[in-house]
């Protein structure tokens, strides 16, 4: 009785407002999850069932797994995504993080051309860039190679933008006492400053990895040698290979995806706390 | 230990003069305190001190050595801030010891130094603890022990007791004391609080706008202002002020005030015709029933507008005419506003000053 008590109450205090609020998640919801379950459907489908808008398969095969790990070089895509993006991520936390305390909490002269030339980079497209990315991995020789797949994203202007934001808002008092107690400004940087800007630098971390494992256009340009495709340039070579296997590519991004969804899963709550801070500091 | 000496120290922040000829020598174990009030340039003089500002010109010497191109690490110092800096992702002995690691002291001299110092102030259970899980006295003494531990030779303290309560406040400014008794190390303190420089200085150096005002002992400064900012900076409350010119009649001097009255004066020494500022502390007015003083006595009379019982004495705000001035009295009778009072003051506790320069006549 008390129970029904309670489930009337709540239903009472369930104002129309939220009833809106929670249908529009709700639908938001759908509209972001039906993909990634066809995706999932899909990699368990036969070539003929492809087109039928099925949710679970009528013949369940595992063909398209044992395929993509047995028949394409699917590790080896996801071993150079792997490395390309941890490589391009470690060095944006370090470069970015140099710089941005850099120009929070030195004076000098030029400091503000400086950030308003750092920050200029990030109003141009990077469409514009590929071209002289191109012609300069070509001069260089690092066509074909995983430098050549990283070296544009090794900084960043928008992680030294959100790294200055946040090393300005230390006490400066922490930096003079760092200083007065002897250490060098490298070390007050590595030992005091960075250890207090950690939510920062995981949303930096977070942001940047995603997005050097989804990048796709400049890996795509860089790369000829099939052993050294990163994983959506891997998946975008099955298109011309096979005459659009959807189950294959369907397979393949699941497989792509699963990385990335244990990541969230693990550092769910980083990555909110990640997105709110980019969002109010960025 | 050791003698510091600011020589003709300027401090420019663009055009904005923040420090103006500051000459001051300090003596070895010496407690010197900086006050003034806010933007009086003391804190700019301490962080020039420590390194952490340039000095536009001058020279600052530390144990007799040139320190202008010195890095803050090289003076041998060590500062207390406001806020006390501490390090939040490092715990009590990580902070107080984060000094000595700079120094790459080995790992045992490091623990017993950093234990030491937690024990004369009393941070033995808390070494674990983070800042963040500090009461404001506890983040205080860290602070204060992460300055110790390293045995400098001189401290440096910026405003370190403004953040806690009256009560702790007090509590700390002993423990500072009896700290400084202890290790007899060169202290440099900078506070707004003029109690907090009376109680704890040797010598005070009183700042006003980028100059020093007078430096001297918290009796010399209190007994002797050298100028009206002085005298009106130091004591709670405040001195007194009457404004008007000496006027002379036979044998007798009076102060005709700007507002008209006439203020006998008993033995003043002032030439007649000067424009003065008359100040009288108000612990030093005698509440009296007569009018006539007794010999080399002042009457002042006033009417009370505000009555403030403290228990243990009582403060009366009065209109004395020529203005509004604050009398102490200690005893059991009662006031009322409205009420007519007058005071005796000896002549000998007056303060003459030059209405113009504001320097001691």
């Amino acid at each position: 009785m008390s129970d029904l008590n309670a489930t009337m109450a709540r239903l009472e205090r369930a104002r129309p407002g939220k009833v809106i609020l929670w249908t529009l998640l709700f639908l938001g919801g759908v509209v972001m999850i039906t993909p990634i379950v066809f995706m999932a459907s899909t990699s368990f489908k036969t070539g003929q069932e492809v087109f039928e808008l099925s949710v679970i398969p009528d013949r369940p095969t595992l063909e398209n797994y044992v395929f993509i790990l047995q028949e394409s070089k699917f590790m080896r895509w996801m071993l150079n995504s792997l490395w390309v993006a941890t490589f391009s991520t470690a060095s944006v936390l370090f470069f970015d993080s140099l710089v941005g305390y850099t120009l929070a909490k030195f004076d000098f002269r030029g400091r503000q051309i400086v950030f308003i030339a750092i920050l200029s980079t990030l109003m141009i497209p990077t469409e514009m860039l590929i071209i002289p990315w191109y012609m300069m991995s070509r001069s260089f020789g690092w066509i074909d190679t995983y430098w050549g797949i990283a070296f544009p994203g090794l900084m960043t202007g928008f992680g030294t933008f959100l790294m200055r934001q946040f090393f300005m808002s230390l006490p400066d008092e922490l930096i003079e006492a760092a200083r007065i107690d002897g250490w060098s400004e490298f070390a007050i940087w590595w030992r005091i400053a960075m250890p207090l800007v950690i939510p920062a630098l995981s949303a930096l971390a977070i942001f940047h990895f995603l997005g050097n494992w989804t990048a796709f256009i400049w890996p795509l340009i860089v790369t000829n040698d099939p052993d050294i495709y990163t994983i959506p340039v891997g998946i975008a070579s099955f298109n011309g290979e096979f005459q659009m296997d959807w189950e294959i590519v369907m397979t393949a991004s699941c497989l792509a995806t699963l990385p990335t969804l244990l990541v969230f899963l693990l550092l769910q709550k980083f990555i909110i706390r990640g997105i709110m801070l980019a969002g109010l500091k960025g | 230990m050791a003698e510091v000496r600011l020589e003709g120290v300027h401090k420019l922040f663009g055009s904005v003069v923040a420090v103006e000829d500051f000459n001051l020598s300090i003596g070895s174990s010496e407690f010197v305190v900086f006050v003034g009030p806010s933007g009086c340039g003391k804190s700019t003089t301490l962080r020039m001190l420590a390194g952490l500002e340039d000095v536009t010109s001058g020279s600052i010497s530390i144990d007799g050595r040139a320190v202008n191109n010195v890095h803050p690490k090289d003076r041998d110092i060590a500062m207390v801030f406001q806020n006390y800096a501490l390090y939040p992702h490092l715990n009590v002995f990580d902070n107080i010891s984060f000094g000595l690691r700079a120094k790459r002291l080995p790992k045992d001299e490091i623990a017993k130094r950093t234990n030491e110092a937690a024990e004369i102030l009393g941070l033995g259970d808390l070494l674990k603890r983070r800042p963040g899980e500090l009461s404001g006295g506890q983040k205080q003494r860290v602070a204060m022990g992460r300055a110790i531990v390293r045995k400098p030779k001189v401290f440096l303290f910026d405003e370190p007791l403004s953040n806690l309560d009256a009560k702790l406040r007090h509590k700390m400014r002993a423990e500072m004391k009896i700290l400084h008794q202890r290790v007899q190390t060169t202290t440099v303190y900078v506070t707004h609080d003029q109690v907090e420089a009376m109680t704890l200085a040797d010598r005070i150096v009183i700042m006003n706008e980028g100059h020093i005002e007078q430096v001297g002992t918290p009796d010399e400064v209190y007994k002797h202002p050298a100028s009206q900012f002085v005298a009106s900076f130091i004591g709670s409350p405040a001195m007194n002020f009457a404004t008007g010119r000496i006027e002379a009649s036979g044998k007798t001097m009076s102060l005709r005030t700007d507002s008209g009255t006439s203020l006998d004066l008993a033995g003043c020494g002032v030439a007649e015709g000067t424009m003065v500022q008359l100040g009288f502390r108000p612990e030093h007015m005698e509440l009296a029933d007569t009018a006539k003083p007794a010999r080399g006595h002042v009457s002042i009379a006033g009417s009370i507008t505000v009555v403030e019982p403290m228990g243990h004495e009582t403060v009366l705000t009065c209109d004395a005419g020529f203005g509004e001035i604050v009398g102490k009295y200690e005893g059991e009778r009662r006031f009322q506003p409205g009420e007519t009072v007058k005071f005796h003051i000896r002549a000998d506790r007056l303060h003459y000053f030059d209405l113009k320069t504001g320097l001691r006549i």
